[in-house]
């Protein structure tokens, strides 16, 4: 089959134009053909003499995975091969260059891993959202697209909840890039989407200082090693990483899922917001654990098993990142006590959320200022002090809460910019005020948004008071 | 082609109206029936009637051990199902019985294989509850695709990697690869008498063209079936089940 395979072959209306990879697992050509929009590439997996089984598993995998997914974070599916005839896979070629191509320039200034490490924090929450883990996240497979997005490639390892996990018995294979993969990976587990989180913890790693925490373990015995042993503090490796950075990666890269990020959103949100990080030890962590803390965590790492089924879908759902619009204009307004009491309500319901508080102060054209030294007039402290206590008798721990006055001129627009960027799921808003008519931007703002946010939103009304 | 699969209907017309009505709904073009049309419900004779045309009209139709006992009450059996099987037995006309005595107790056809238990031993009432079970009627079914019930619960067994067998719960109404080259052994769940604290009942459709299987569930009058269960005179535990899909 390998043989038969050239520049100039066509199969299936598909013209081979370029051979532009072969690696392991087979060989990636551009291609011509039926007219899709964009350009394409498609994969031939190895099917020679001698190649195992896997390869075909991991292409079959992929070739069931791909088509279900969609968005800007994925390549398009074109078309697929009969497995057993002719197994290919033409899918769109995404333009930009691999994060890999950039790492090889040398480590990233922070604002840089800022950028590209929320981006890729959006993507994976993406498809965590449709219930797929990547499990393969190295910088080999993120694109980093001209519109400054990402876009993950080679689902070749992928999960998906709702179809068989071909390579669930594949414990040899399926583990993934030795030096990316998370610790219950290394123990087999295949359905956790943390494990994306942890592999992001290694990327973000990587670009920060240009090492990897890890290494390049070449055994089974040297990738356990992570279920216990720490990695070197970023900023023991290159001083020039900010605590707050450190602390989310280290916060990722924590051995045990449940300690970690428990939803990429909350990563990209951090990553966006360095100012709003809750630092712990791990910002100022200088050395790794001592001898005797990793005996420790060694005997407990032995008894290290699966963690808990649920779908990537529903561990997402968990930690539910909400955001409150405080009209912090009318801080007397009869509204806010119903607003606070819905959005404790709304709190209680998940163990593990994050709240996001945002007043909308009108302000220049565009405006879009959103901190302090950047705002234009002196109102900015006045509001945040307002949002403080608005938020104060909900008593929230502050890792869970971040507080946000922007100054624009349509806070509809504002609003949902802001839900969007921040992978909000849900919005809480005030309804108009029957005696508000004149403050037509609020009535504007609360429709305004229902009828165009991307996730749900909790208008939020006084009994008894109609608008 | 589409072929509804559907089992274990234990003689609730409600429940294989609501299903029919779905399948046909959704474009299948072929049916079969895994199985324990009867035991349990209290239409026997309606459940009967309808799968007996469809059979006559080229439908797929495989006996169950439920089928098997209005002929010859089982040891087996506990007090409930011996009651109902004995109420069965009186109120089945002879044609009835002798359709479901007719049933054979597994077809083949092209690459799929119809069975109500275990291909490896139809006749044992072998429950698929494990990846072994799974694998000993995969191998005698010698087919890429197993379809059965018996097991009121929606599951897909598939050879994995280094061909070991592998259980997969799928999501409803969520089509599921399911290609020629592996084999695969689907419980379609039970029509009449789901037992996984959902009454709405339970039946697949598979897409030979596609090579895909969606296993759906379909609300309909569960407690109209509970009604008519105790009007009969059937024991109470029996209706509490129904209503309560337990």
């Amino acid at each position: 089959m390998d043989d038969s395979i050239a520049v100039g072959t066509e199969i299936d209306g598909f013209r081979l134009e370029e051979r532009i990879h072969t690696g392991a697992m087979g060989h990636i050509f551009r291609v011509t053909g039926p007219d899709a929009g964009f350009p394409m590439i498609m994969k031939v997996p190895r099917l020679g003499s001698g190649e195992s089984g896997e390869s075909l598993i991991s292409f079959e995998t992929e070739t069931m995975i791909l088509p279900v997914l969609s968005g800007p974070h994925v390549p398009r599916f074109v078309a697929a091969g009969d497995l057993t005839k002719t197994p290919y896979l033409v899918t769109e070629w995404i333009e930009g260059e691999s994060l890999e191509r950039a790492l090889a320039r040398g480590s990233l200034a922070t604002a840089e891993v800022a950028r590209i490490g929320s981006a890729i924090a959006d993507a994976l929450h993406s498809l965590h959202v449709g219930d797929t883990i990547h499990l393969d996240l190295k910088p080999d497979n993120v694109i980093l697209k001209p519109t400054g997005e990402v876009a993950l490639v080679d689902f070749g390892l992928a999960y998906h909840a709702h179809f068989p996990d071909l390579l669930a018995e594949e414990e040899r294979f399926a583990a993934g890039s030795a030096p990316y993969i998370s610790p219950e990976q290394v123990l087999g587990t295949r359905s956790d989407p943390r494990s994306d989180i942890f592999s992001l913890g290694a990327v973000l790693y990587e670009m920060a200082t240009g090492e990897l925490p890890f290494g390049v373990p070449a055994t089974m015995a040297g990738m356990r090693d992570r279920l216990w042993r720490d990695p070197v503090p970023p900023r023991v490796r290159s001083p020039g990483v900010p605590p707050w950075l450190q602390e989310i990666i280290l916060r990722c890269l924590e051995p045990r899922a449940e300690d970690r990020y428990q939803s990429a959103a909350l990563v990209a949100f951090d990553l966006r917001n360095p100012d709003q990080v809750g630092l712990t030890a791990r910002a100022e962590k200088s050395g790794q654990a001592g001898f005797l803390e990793h005996v420790r965590r060694w005997w407990r790492s032995r008894h290290e098993r699966a963690a808990p089924r649920r779908t990537p879908n529903a561990q997402v759902a968990v930690t539910p990142v909400i955001m409150v619009a405080i009209d912090t204009t009318h801080p007397e307004d009869e509204r806010q006590p119903a607003l606070q009491r819905a959005t404790a309500q709304a709190l209680s319901l998940s163990p593990d959320f994050r709240l996001i508080c945002v007043s909308v102060i009108p302000g220049g054209p565009g405006g879009g200022a959103t901190s302090e030294a950047a705002s234009p007039s002196g109102i900015y402290l006045d509001h945040l002090v307002r949002l403080r206590h608005w938020v104060e008798p909900l008593r929230l721990p502050a890792r869970r809460l971040s507080l946000h006055v922007v100054e624009a001129a349509s806070p509809e627009k504002t609003l949902l910019e802001f839900a969007r960027r921040n992978n909000v799921d849900l919005i809480m808003v005030g309804a108009p005020h029957p005696a508000q008519q004149a403050l037509a931007w609020w009535r504007s703002v609360a429709s305004g948004v229902t009828a165009n946010a991307h996730c749900s939103v909790h208008v939020v009304r006084v009994p008894g008071r109609a608008a | 082609m589409i072929i509804a699969l559907l089992s274990d209907i234990h003689g609730n017309f409600g429940a294989l109206n609501a299903c029919l009505k779905h399948a046909s709904e959704s474009g299948a073009g072929r049916y079969a029936f895994l199985g324990d049309l009867v035991g349990y419900g209290a239409e026997p004779r309606e459940v009967i009637e309808t799968v007996a045309g469809y059979a006559a009209g080229g439908a797929v139709a495989v006996k169950g051990n439920h089928d098997e006992a209005v002929a010859k009450t089982p040891s087996y059996m506990n007090e409930a199902v011996r009651a109902v099987a004995d109420w069965t037995r009186e109120t089945l006309s002879g044609d009835a019985k002798s359709f479901l005595a007719s049933l054979p107790l597994c077809v083949r056809e092209e690459d799929m294989c119809f069975v109500h238990a275990s291909a490896a031993a139809p006749e044992r009432w072998e429950y698929i509850d494990s990846p072994s079970a799974a694998q000993r009627s995969i191998d005698a079914a010698g087919a890429a695709y197993t379809f059965s019930g018996h097991v009121h619960e929606q599951e897909l067994y598939f050879e994995g990697a280094r061909d070991r067998i592998t259980v997969f719960q799928p999501t409803r109404g969520s089509a599921v690869p399911v290609r020629r080259h592996r084999r695969w052994l689907a419980l379609v769940g039970s029509v009449g008498q789901p037992r996984d604290r959902n009454p709405a009942a339970a039946y697949a459709l598979f897409d030979s063209e596609r090579s895909e299987i969606t296993f759906h569930r379909v609300p309909y009058d569960h407690l109209a079936a509970a009604r008519k269960i105790r009007q009969a005179g059937l024991p109470a535990s029996i209706a509490y089940r129904v209503e309560n899909g337990i």
